[in-house]
């Protein structure tokens, strides 16, 4: 029953044993503790789940871990560098971009996808790209000025 | 003037999470804890024959199943109804359902396994024999007679009736009236979808007795009192500790008390485990209690000069298949109270019959009540203006309550605090451009589109509430707040507060409200909340209370502890205590006139431990507990303008400039009160043009997943405009009002105000939410456009 998996997850090598059905989403949570990537739904609406695979953004909850084997995985966990806050994060907190906190990891990994295919995203874009993300608490707004402001401070730093 | 209030500081919760730390229910792990599953009924409604867990049961890694008939011999009691209007008729409710279900998603039995995916497979193994009864639905029509009863002992599925008014004066009004304006409003069911599932865990220590329960609860005070004095009488109130970690949004779904939080320390102490259970969002479909579903016929009076004289409401409100924990509040007590909005109305009567149906619980959702009385009032408002041939901003001015006549009573028994309604609707007005809009529609008309301008303007209660008031109302409780504060030897300070944060921001506001009472560094402030061993009493967190209530705890607890840093002071400085200025900026005490001859805050809190030399009679230590029950509710205010442009073809609605004002008295942090007025307003438009929890005839949630249940999404959203007036509350010393539910209140009446508006032509005078794309589409298409 048990399959053999190993994936680099935030830099570090990992492996556990999982079946077949054992979602990504689990095994980061349960097997590897790295809770801060959430559960929001069970239909992949909601985008809370949301990571990066391969350079990709990708929900976790939707992927079986199995699928991830081999894979780079980034969680929001892994996307400070040395303590040192990624653009996003400081934006989202600049910003008040979050308010109870769930929908966060997912929303700034996907906004970390988001400015990867488009570093330079008009306020259209951005709404269009966290479309796959549903926040009940902010209405959107501060998280989309986070993204145009997390835009320029990356472009910035370049 | 202090440092801190009234500044956009930045909130201090946030690092945790932006970094993945949040401290969720879910993320919970205990040496040895195991998973539990709750077997949900898929009948809306049926008599439960037999069931039988043996396959179940011996599965491998199942630890134990258990069915209602367990928990009720186990000693635990029903779910309790802690509002009640007079002659409420309650209806039983088990944690886990003995004999019958009554709602698609009743629990019906709980597994215990070593893992979350073994508890759910082992689910299905369970076989109930169901005997599938006819089900009943719809607010009004379910009391019809020869409809199937929820219950059998509640005639024609009524729970209860409940009305406030003048129905003389509302009767004359109409005798007199020259305009009648009359609209039945179905005000939809809505699920609130927390983005956090609710999620519960218990722990129990078998060596002192004592049971931890966690649980995705927006008062952990009141979970613990319903489970000691009701539902879990076997855990005394003391030996019982509930924790309410960070708690991923609530929007009022999370202040009931839920079967699960019975179930699993239940559970924990048969199986003498840690227990942990978590939601699916499927189950909370079918599992969270659900909000509005009023089935309301209204009339307005008006005269011929464009005065409201009159408004008659008979409602409806579907309950659901049991009584939520306050569902008979909403409305009633919380619906009714606000019918006169922000116009003076002499005659209004209000009536209310709590109905059953085979359907999810209904209770409080953002706003719960105020946003099913602010949207009929401002719908016929709306309707009376377009009768009269009266823009609809000047038929609103010509009824508000002018500012000189506060405190304001309503002939619905609420007393205003404060308001100065004009200049909030001046402000609005000018900052939407309101003429220039109107030109723009205009303009928009010649070219063959159809854009429309809606307004509203709304008043909500909040900051519940005087005990003896909502006592006298039926509330079970008291709905003061608690808080202390401890000042630690070395001058740092913790802050201790009843009310809970699930988003709102309260470690971060509560901490500017203390950093400046006492003048210390915010830094140096801690705020601690949702821990019942850490802080003693709390009545938790709903009805936009936070700050005007808890808020105002902290006050008095730090009035007292600056009380006693000036006796110390006056007593190491050899001074009197009358010559003594406390320095709000930085917390110093001096003589008056001689600044050198001071104590700083830290040397005052060393020698308070210390005890080397106090006055005499003065105790060792430097903290202080403090209640805090108000005087008045606080009455926060809105105007919205909104601009919305309806595509001909496909029915779908782009709202093109949202602006608004709100009132809610002085701020805090102008940053978290922008952030809740925002959210709140695209919550609202949710109800307004997407959100419907539907149910077909045979009581099956038809919209029971976040791929049928239409939520916003960030591209139907322009950058909202808010903005605010500020008329400080006279009931509490800040000045504030609440602030949580007001968007969610306005903007439903202003978006669909702005459709009708520009749908006028089609001879549209109102539209039921959710403004679909199909239900306008039909409209155009069956009128000739």
């Amino acid at each position: 029953m048990g399959h053999s998996i190993s994936m680099t997850v935030n830099g570090k090598a990992c492996d556990g044993e999982v079946e077949a059905r054992t979602l990504l989403v689990d095994f980061l949570r349960d097997h590897l503790r790295l809770t801060g990537t959430n559960v929001g739904c069970d239909t992949s609406q909601c985008g809370s789940c949301t990571i990066m695979m391969n350079g990709k953004s990708v929900k976790s909850c939707t992927t079986l871990a199995v699928q991830a084997d081999g894979s780079d995985v980034t969680t929001i966990e892994g996307l400070a560098t040395n303590g040192d806050l990624h653009p996003l994060q400081q934006a989202f907190w600049d910003e008040h971009g979050l308010q109870c906190g769930f929908c966060t990891p997912g929303m700034i990994m996907a906004s970390v996808g988001i400015l990867q295919d488009n570093p330079n995203p008009s306020e259209d874009e951005i709404r269009h790209s966290l479309e796959g993300n549903i926040c009940r608490c902010t209405g959107y707004q501060n998280i989309v000025k986070a993204v145009q402001s997390a835009s320029k401070s990356m472009k910035g730093a370049a | 003037m202090g440092n801190y209030i009234g500044k956009s500081e930045k909130r201090v919760e946030d690092p945790r999470f932006i970094q993945g730390k949040g401290n969720y229910v879910a993320n919970l792990s205990m040496p040895d804890m195991a998973h539990v599953a709750v077997l949900r009924s898929p009948h809306a409604h049926a008599n439960i024959k037999s069931i039988n867990t043996d396959a179940a049961k011996a599965m491998e890694g199942v630890i134990d199943v258990f069915v209602g008939q367990d928990l009720i011999d186990g000693g635990v009691g029903q779910m309790p109804v802690i509002w009640q209007v007079p002659e409420n008729k309650i209806p039983v409710r088990w944690p886990l359902t003995p004999d019958k279900v009554r709602h698609v998603g009743d629990s019906v039995a709980a597994v215990v396994a070593e893992d979350a995916y073994i508890a759910r497979d082992a689910l299905d193994l369970i076989e109930v024999d169901y005997e599938v009864l006819s089900a009943t639905t719809g607010a009004e029509a379910t009391t019809e007679d020869g409809k199937p009863l929820v219950h059998d002992e509640i005639e024609n599925n009524i729970t209860f009736k409940w009305g406030l008014g003048d129905k003389e004066a509302c009767d004359k009004a109409f005798e007199k009236a020259d305009h009648v304006i009359e609209v039945d409003i179905a005000n939809q069911r809505l699920i609130a979808n927390a983005m956090e599932p609710r999620a519960c865990a218990a722990q129990w220590t078998a060596s002192t007795e004592e049971m931890t329960v966690w649980t995705t609860s927006q008062n952990p005070h009141i979970i613990r009192f319903g489970l000691s004095a009701v539902t879990l009488p076997e855990i005394p109130e003391h030996k019982l500790r509930v924790i309410s970690p960070d708690v991923g949004g609530g929007f009022g779904s999370k202040i009931f008390h839920y079967p699960e939080e019975v179930i699993l320390p239940w559970v924990a102490k048969r199986v003498n485990r840690p227990v942990k259970w978590v939601a699916t969002r499927s189950e909370s479909f079918i599992t969270d209690s659900q909000g509005r579903d009023h089935v309301q016929h209204c009339k307005m009076a008006v005269t011929k000069d464009g005065i409201i004289t009159g408004l008659h409401v008979e409602l409806y409100a579907d309950m659901g298949a049991y009584l939520s924990s306050i569902a008979p509040l909403i409305p009633t007590v919380i619906c009714i109270t606000l019918f006169s909005g922000l116009y003076k109305i002499p005659g209004i009567w209000g009536h209310t019959t709590g109905t059953l149906t085979n359907t999810v619980p209904v209770d409080a959702y953002r706003g719960a009540g105020r946003p099913e009385a602010s949207f009929l009032v401002e719908r016929l408002v709306d309707m009376a203006a377009r009768e009269l041939g009266m823009d609809p901003v000047k038929f609103r001015r010509k009824n508000f309550i002018p500012k000189d006549e506060f405190p304001y009573q309503t002939p619905v028994a609420f007393l205003y605090d404060s308001g100065d309604y004009h200049a909030m609707m001046d402000k609005a007005e000018e900052n939407a451009g309101y003429s220039d809009m109107r030109k723009a529609q205009e303009n928009a008309k010649k070219e063959g589109r159809l854009v429309g301008v809606g307004v509203s303007g709304c008043v909500e209660a909040s900051g519940y509430g005087p005990a003896a008031t909502v006592g006298a109302l039926g509330f079970y409780g008291g709905m003061w707040e608690h808080g202390s504060i401890r000042v630690h030897p070395t001058g740092r300070v913790t802050v201790f507060s009843g009310s809970h944060s699930h988003g709102q921001g309260h470690e971060t506001t509560f901490a500017q409200i203390v950093a400046d009472k006492l003048g210390v560094d915010m830094a140096d402030v801690d705020v601690v909340h949702g821990d019942t061993d850490l802080v003693t009493q709390g009545m938790g967190t709903y009805g936009s209370r936070s700050v005007a209530v808890g808020g105002e705890a902290l006050v008095n607890a730090a009035t007292e502890i600056r009380k006693k840093l000036v006796e110390l002071a006056a007593h190491l400085l050899e001074a009197s205590v009358d010559d003594m200025i406390y320095d709000d900026e930085n917390g110093k005490v001096h003589v008056k006139g001689v600044e050198d001859k001071a104590k700083t805050f830290g040397e005052l809190a060393f020698a308070a431990y210390s005890g080397h030399s106090l006055p005499e009679g003065m105790d060792p230590g430097l903290e202080h507990s403090a209640y805090y029950n108000p005087g008045n509710f606080t009455f926060p205010c809105s105007a919205h303008i909104v601009q919305v442009e309806v595509d001909k073809d496909t029915g779908e609605i782009e709202i093109q400039r949202y602006v608004a004002i709100e009132d809610c008295g002085n701020v805090i942090n102008p940053m978290v009160v922008e952030g809740q007025i925002i959210g709140g307003i695209v919550q609202g438009v949710g109800q307004a043009l997407y959100e419907h929890g539907i149910y077909d005839e045979y009581g099956q949630l038809v919209t029971g997943s976040m791929l049928d249940y239409a939520m916003p999404r960030a591209d139907n959203l322009p950058m909202i405009e808010s903005d605010r007036t500020e008329t400080p509350s006279p009931s509490n010393s800040l000045g504030v009002k609440g602030v949580g539910e007001m968007g969610s209140i306005s903007s439903p009446p202003a978006v669909v105000n702005a459709v009708v508006d520009a749908l006028a032509d089609y001879g549209v005078k109102h539209i039921d939410m959710p403004l679909t794309s199909e239900k306008i589409w039909n409209i155009i298409n069956s009128n000739g456009g």
